[in-house]
């Protein structure tokens, strides 16, 4: 089939697409072909530069460089609506109805040419036409607080149809459905493509781009690393594609620590309960012993945020234990967390880890108040803030100004100021959170090259990461999460990139049951 | 050079504050300028008025301290609100919280009548605080704990505070003449006046809680924790900062201060615990807080102009047969124009 559409020229072509973030490339010189009556996958780890290149696609974003083609012809696409003008939808990841209105109320404020009074038969009759062609049934005078995330999606889908949108943008939709749900999606937008339609799906799910699309491009570090048809494509292939990097150059002495000794931290058949579209954990048996780095594997969302929380004290345990050095301190404050030695430098250091109208010198102190306080707290002591910080500095060979207000810092040293501060004071736990997240290459070997000495000197360190490349790397042992358990436990010298890769993606794989 | 991180906004320190006083005197022009068409509407002179407004303000000793007198509950409700806004809490709370305290105190002042002033005084302050806390604790707690918002139940808790109050009175605590009114104080519970004015020592007891919460803020290290706590709730959480011990901490205080304002009316002002003796001091409080942007400095000034509004207030109604009410439109235009921020120069935001 796809063959056929070879010949068509493409409906939309993405040529030379360039942004840039606070001097990170999102995108760089990408080039895309969109043809009509076929589904495009683009699959990437996050950060790859999906949504950013959708987002300037639909005029949310505007490109630093290249070029639009409609049917051939250059077009200007500076806002949503100049792209619902050549009739571009896009469905955004978190979705974006109004909870109070109703479904009709919420498609009828986005349909073109809306008559100053509404005509509410005529528009719930235009709803059910289309919704009983492609089996998106809701029922239009339901209110969509009322409705589940999968419902509420249909309505978005809905939306886009009746406002007469040819290409459909799909961010990650399936992120937040059950199994079933997902099925029913893959179903629609198979007739979707039958009636002509062209479909992007972003995604990070290599069985469901195998399941649907008719061409896959996978983007990696903001450029296209491949683009193939489904019929050139296999598992294999694109976990190649999305994950492969060659490997810098990093001072990694042999393991230090002993798996007999005590762990740091013990995690006992863990559980959470999450609110809302959160994961909850389940039956979490993790030790981290001293000297030792662990990584955990996985696509962010796969309750590596929740890990990482209920280590820290952010997040209950509903059942399980927590251990750090043997004593028990499951649901114990974060302060005394920390006060043990524990560190966190989380996957967003802006709204995680920083106050924004602070220097960056009170936030240095902000961890560690009860040992800077003067006089009973009266006063804070901060030339030892200072000089803790210089010597921070000194080891990790990065620095940040003092005594600008953090929110004015880019996101590279942002990080940085938070790596220097969690790595003072001689951590005992150090919980990282994709720890290279924004920073440039020599920031990310410093930082990489502390972890190591942090590790040499007796710290056990959790690492979160998606860079596969990363874990393999720096970590002792690998685990992978997905769906909120662990599914696998490596040493990384006995596996490789693909069977993590296929256990992070959920797709099957025979060997996967052998570990 | 390391004493304080702010060192760095040293220097444009001084424009800054001059920048600030031009925008409020311009804010507030502007507020007289809308009003003074009131006037004109309802066929007074606003000159004339404005002159009566300022003449009984500056133009006698006695007007200037009735101006200071009308400052002092101003001054100390607003700092109830300050406070606790710092860590994010909306402390809506002063009226009721004022009226607990102002009960407490009273009690102590009917009981221990023979006390030795200075004793019988500290006891009624104490008295007052506890009061205002326990009153500010249930919304503080109910936050904490993430059930109910506490904007709303500390406006509830409000209307709730003066009925207690009333059911004192008459319950227990009237006098033989009068049952809306306590007997009055002995002069042992009265608050020290100065200079042969109405002016007590409330007026000190606000200026320095209100140079301690300046210190606070910026010297301390629970200063610190609770800048964090109000720039980003969820990172100080995650930096090890006692986020619920704060939030029901710092509500409970603020709900101290407003008793203490409770207490310095009954004890200071009236001599007496009256059935609804305060007609909305905590709101001003709120007002003024808002008014001042939560700054301490602001609060200083903001109180003195709102009190010579509402002592002027008082001269027109007097002078000018206007009804007082009239004073509220004057009051509601300033709030107007500050929350509309308008600036005189373009490019200077806040």
């Amino acid at each position: 089939m796809p063959n056929q559409e070879q010949i068509q020229p493409p409906v939309i072509a993405l040529r030379g697409i360039t942004k840039v973030f606070n001097s990170v490339m999102a995108n760089d010189h990408i080039d895309l072909d969109i043809y009509n009556t076929e589904i495009h996958a683009l699959l990437g780890e996050n950060g790859a530069g999906k949504s950013t290149l959708m987002k300037i696609l639909f005029g949310f974003y505007r490109a630093d460089g290249g070029e639009i083609l409609l049917n051939g012809k250059p077009i200007i696409i500076h806002s949503p609506r100049d792209a619902r003008e050549v009739r571009i939808g896009m469905v955004f990841q978190d979705l974006n109805l109004i909870p109070a209105f109703t479904v009709a109320e919420n498609i009828a404020l986005f349909l073109p040419g809306l008559k100053a009074v509404l005509d509410r038969q005529e528009i719930d009759q235009r709803i059910n036409e289309v919704s009983q062609r492609y089996n998106l049934h809701v029922k239009p005078q339901a209110l969509v607080s009322q409705l589940s995330i999968g419902e509420q999606q249909k309505v978005e889908i809905l939306k886009l149809l009746l406002s007469e949108a040819r290409l459909l943008i799909l961010d990650e939709p399936t992120r937040v459905l059950a199994p079933h749900e997902i099925e029913a999606l893959f179903g629609i937008l198979d007739n979707l493509r039958k009636d002509g339609y062209a479909i992007v799906l972003i995604t990070h799910k290599m069985k469901e781009v195998l399941n649907c699309a008719d061409r896959i491009t996978v983007l990696r570090g903001g450029r296209v690393a491949g683009s193939l048809l489904r019929v050139e494509a296999s598992e294999h292939r694109l976990v190649k594609l999305m994950f492969e990097k060659e490997l810098s150059g990093l001072k990694i002495n042999p393991k230090s620590g002993s798996e007999s000794s005590a762990p740091v931290l013990e995690l006992q058949d863990v559980e959470t309960h999450a609110e809302g579209a959160g994961i909850s954990l389940h039956g979490i048996d993790l030790g981290i012993h001293p000297g030792e780095v662990v990584g955990v594997a996985g696509v962010s969302g796969n309750g590596q945020r929740e890990l990482c929380d209920v280590v820290l004290g952010m997040e209950t345990c509903v059942k399980g234990r927590k251990f750090l050095h043997g004593k028990d301190l499951t649901n114990q404050s974060i302060q005394t967390m920390r006060k043990n030695g524990v560190s966190f430098i989380p996957e967003n250091p802006l709204t995680m880890a920083s106050v924004p109208f602070m220097t960056v010198l009170e936030n240095m102190a902000l961890t560690q108040t009860w040992r800077y306080a003067l006089h009973g707290g009266f006063s804070m002591d901060w030339k030892t803030v200072k000089a803790d910080v210089d010597e921070t500095v000194k080891k990790l060979r990065f620095t940040v100004n003092l005594y600008t207000i953090a929110k004015s810092l880019s996101g590279g040293n942002l990080q940085r100021m938070i790596i220097l501060r969690e790595m003072s004071h001689n951590p005992r736990l150090i919980i990282a959170s994709y720890l290279t997240r924004g920073l440039d290459v020599q920031s990310t070997l410093a930082a990489r090259q502390e972890l190591i000495q942090a590790r040499e000197s007796g710290a056990g360190v959790l690492l979160i990461s998606e860079d596969l490349e990363e874990l393999f790397t720096l970590s002792d042992r690998l685990l992978v999460l997905y769906g909120g358990k662990i599914v696998g436990e490596f040493k990384p010298s006995e596996t490789d990139i693909y069977e993590v890769g296929h256990l992070m993606t959920g797709s099957e794989v025979q060997h996967a049951a052998e570990s | 050079m390391l004493q304080s991180p702010e060192l760095y906004s040293r220097s444009t320190f001084s424009s800054r504050l001059i920048n600030v006083l031009a925008r409020y005197s311009f804010m507030i022009a502007l507020a007289f300028l809308l009003f003074g068409f009131i006037l004109l509407l309802s066929g007074n002179d606003p000159i004339q008025s404005y002159k009566d407004i300022f003449s009984s303000a500056f133009g006698s000793v006695y007007g200037f301290s009735e101006v200071l007198l009308a400052m002092i509950p101003m001054l100390i409700t607003a700092l109830a609100v300050a406070l606790p806004s710092r860590v994010g809490l909306i402390n809506v709370g002063g009226e009721g919280q004022l009226y607990i305290g102002a009960a407490f105190a009273t009690w102590g002042a009917l009981t221990f009548q023979n006390l030795p002033a200075w004793i019988l005084l500290l006891l009624m302050m104490l008295l007052g605080m506890l009061g205002g806390a326990l009153w500010a604790f249930v919304p503080g707690y109910l936050k904490a704990i993430g059930l109910v918002n506490e904007t709303i139940t500390t406006l509830l808790m409000n209307s709730v505070a003066p009925k207690i109050v009333g059911f004192l009175i008459f319950g227990y605590w009237h006098s033989a003449m009068d049952t809306v009114k306590t007997a009055n104080f002995v002069s042992a519970a009265r608050l020290p006046t100065f200079f042969g004015t109405r002016v007590h020592l409330g007026m000190v007891l606000a200026l320095v809680l209100l140079a301690l919460f300046w210190f606070v803020m910026k010297y301390t290290r629970w200063g610190l924790e609770m800048r964090a706590i109000g720039g980003n709730p969820q990172a100080a959480r995650r930096n090890g900062i006692p986020l619920k011990k704060y939030l029901i901490t710092v509500m409970c205080i603020g709900g101290a201060i407003a008793g203490l304002a409770g207490m310095s009316q009954v004890s200071g002002f009236y001599g007496v615990l009256l059935l609804n003796f305060s007609i909305g001091l905590g709101f001003m409080g709120f007002l003024i807080c808002w008014l001042a942007g939560g700054e301490p400095i602001g609060i200083l000034l903001m109180s003195f102009v709102v009190a010579i509004i509402t002592t002027g207030g008082n001269m027109l109604q007097l002078t000018r047969d206007l009804p007082y009410a009239t004073i509220n439109i004057l009051l509601a235009f300033t709030l107007f124009v500050v929350l509309a921020r308008p600036t005189l120069s373009k490019g200077k935001k806040a």
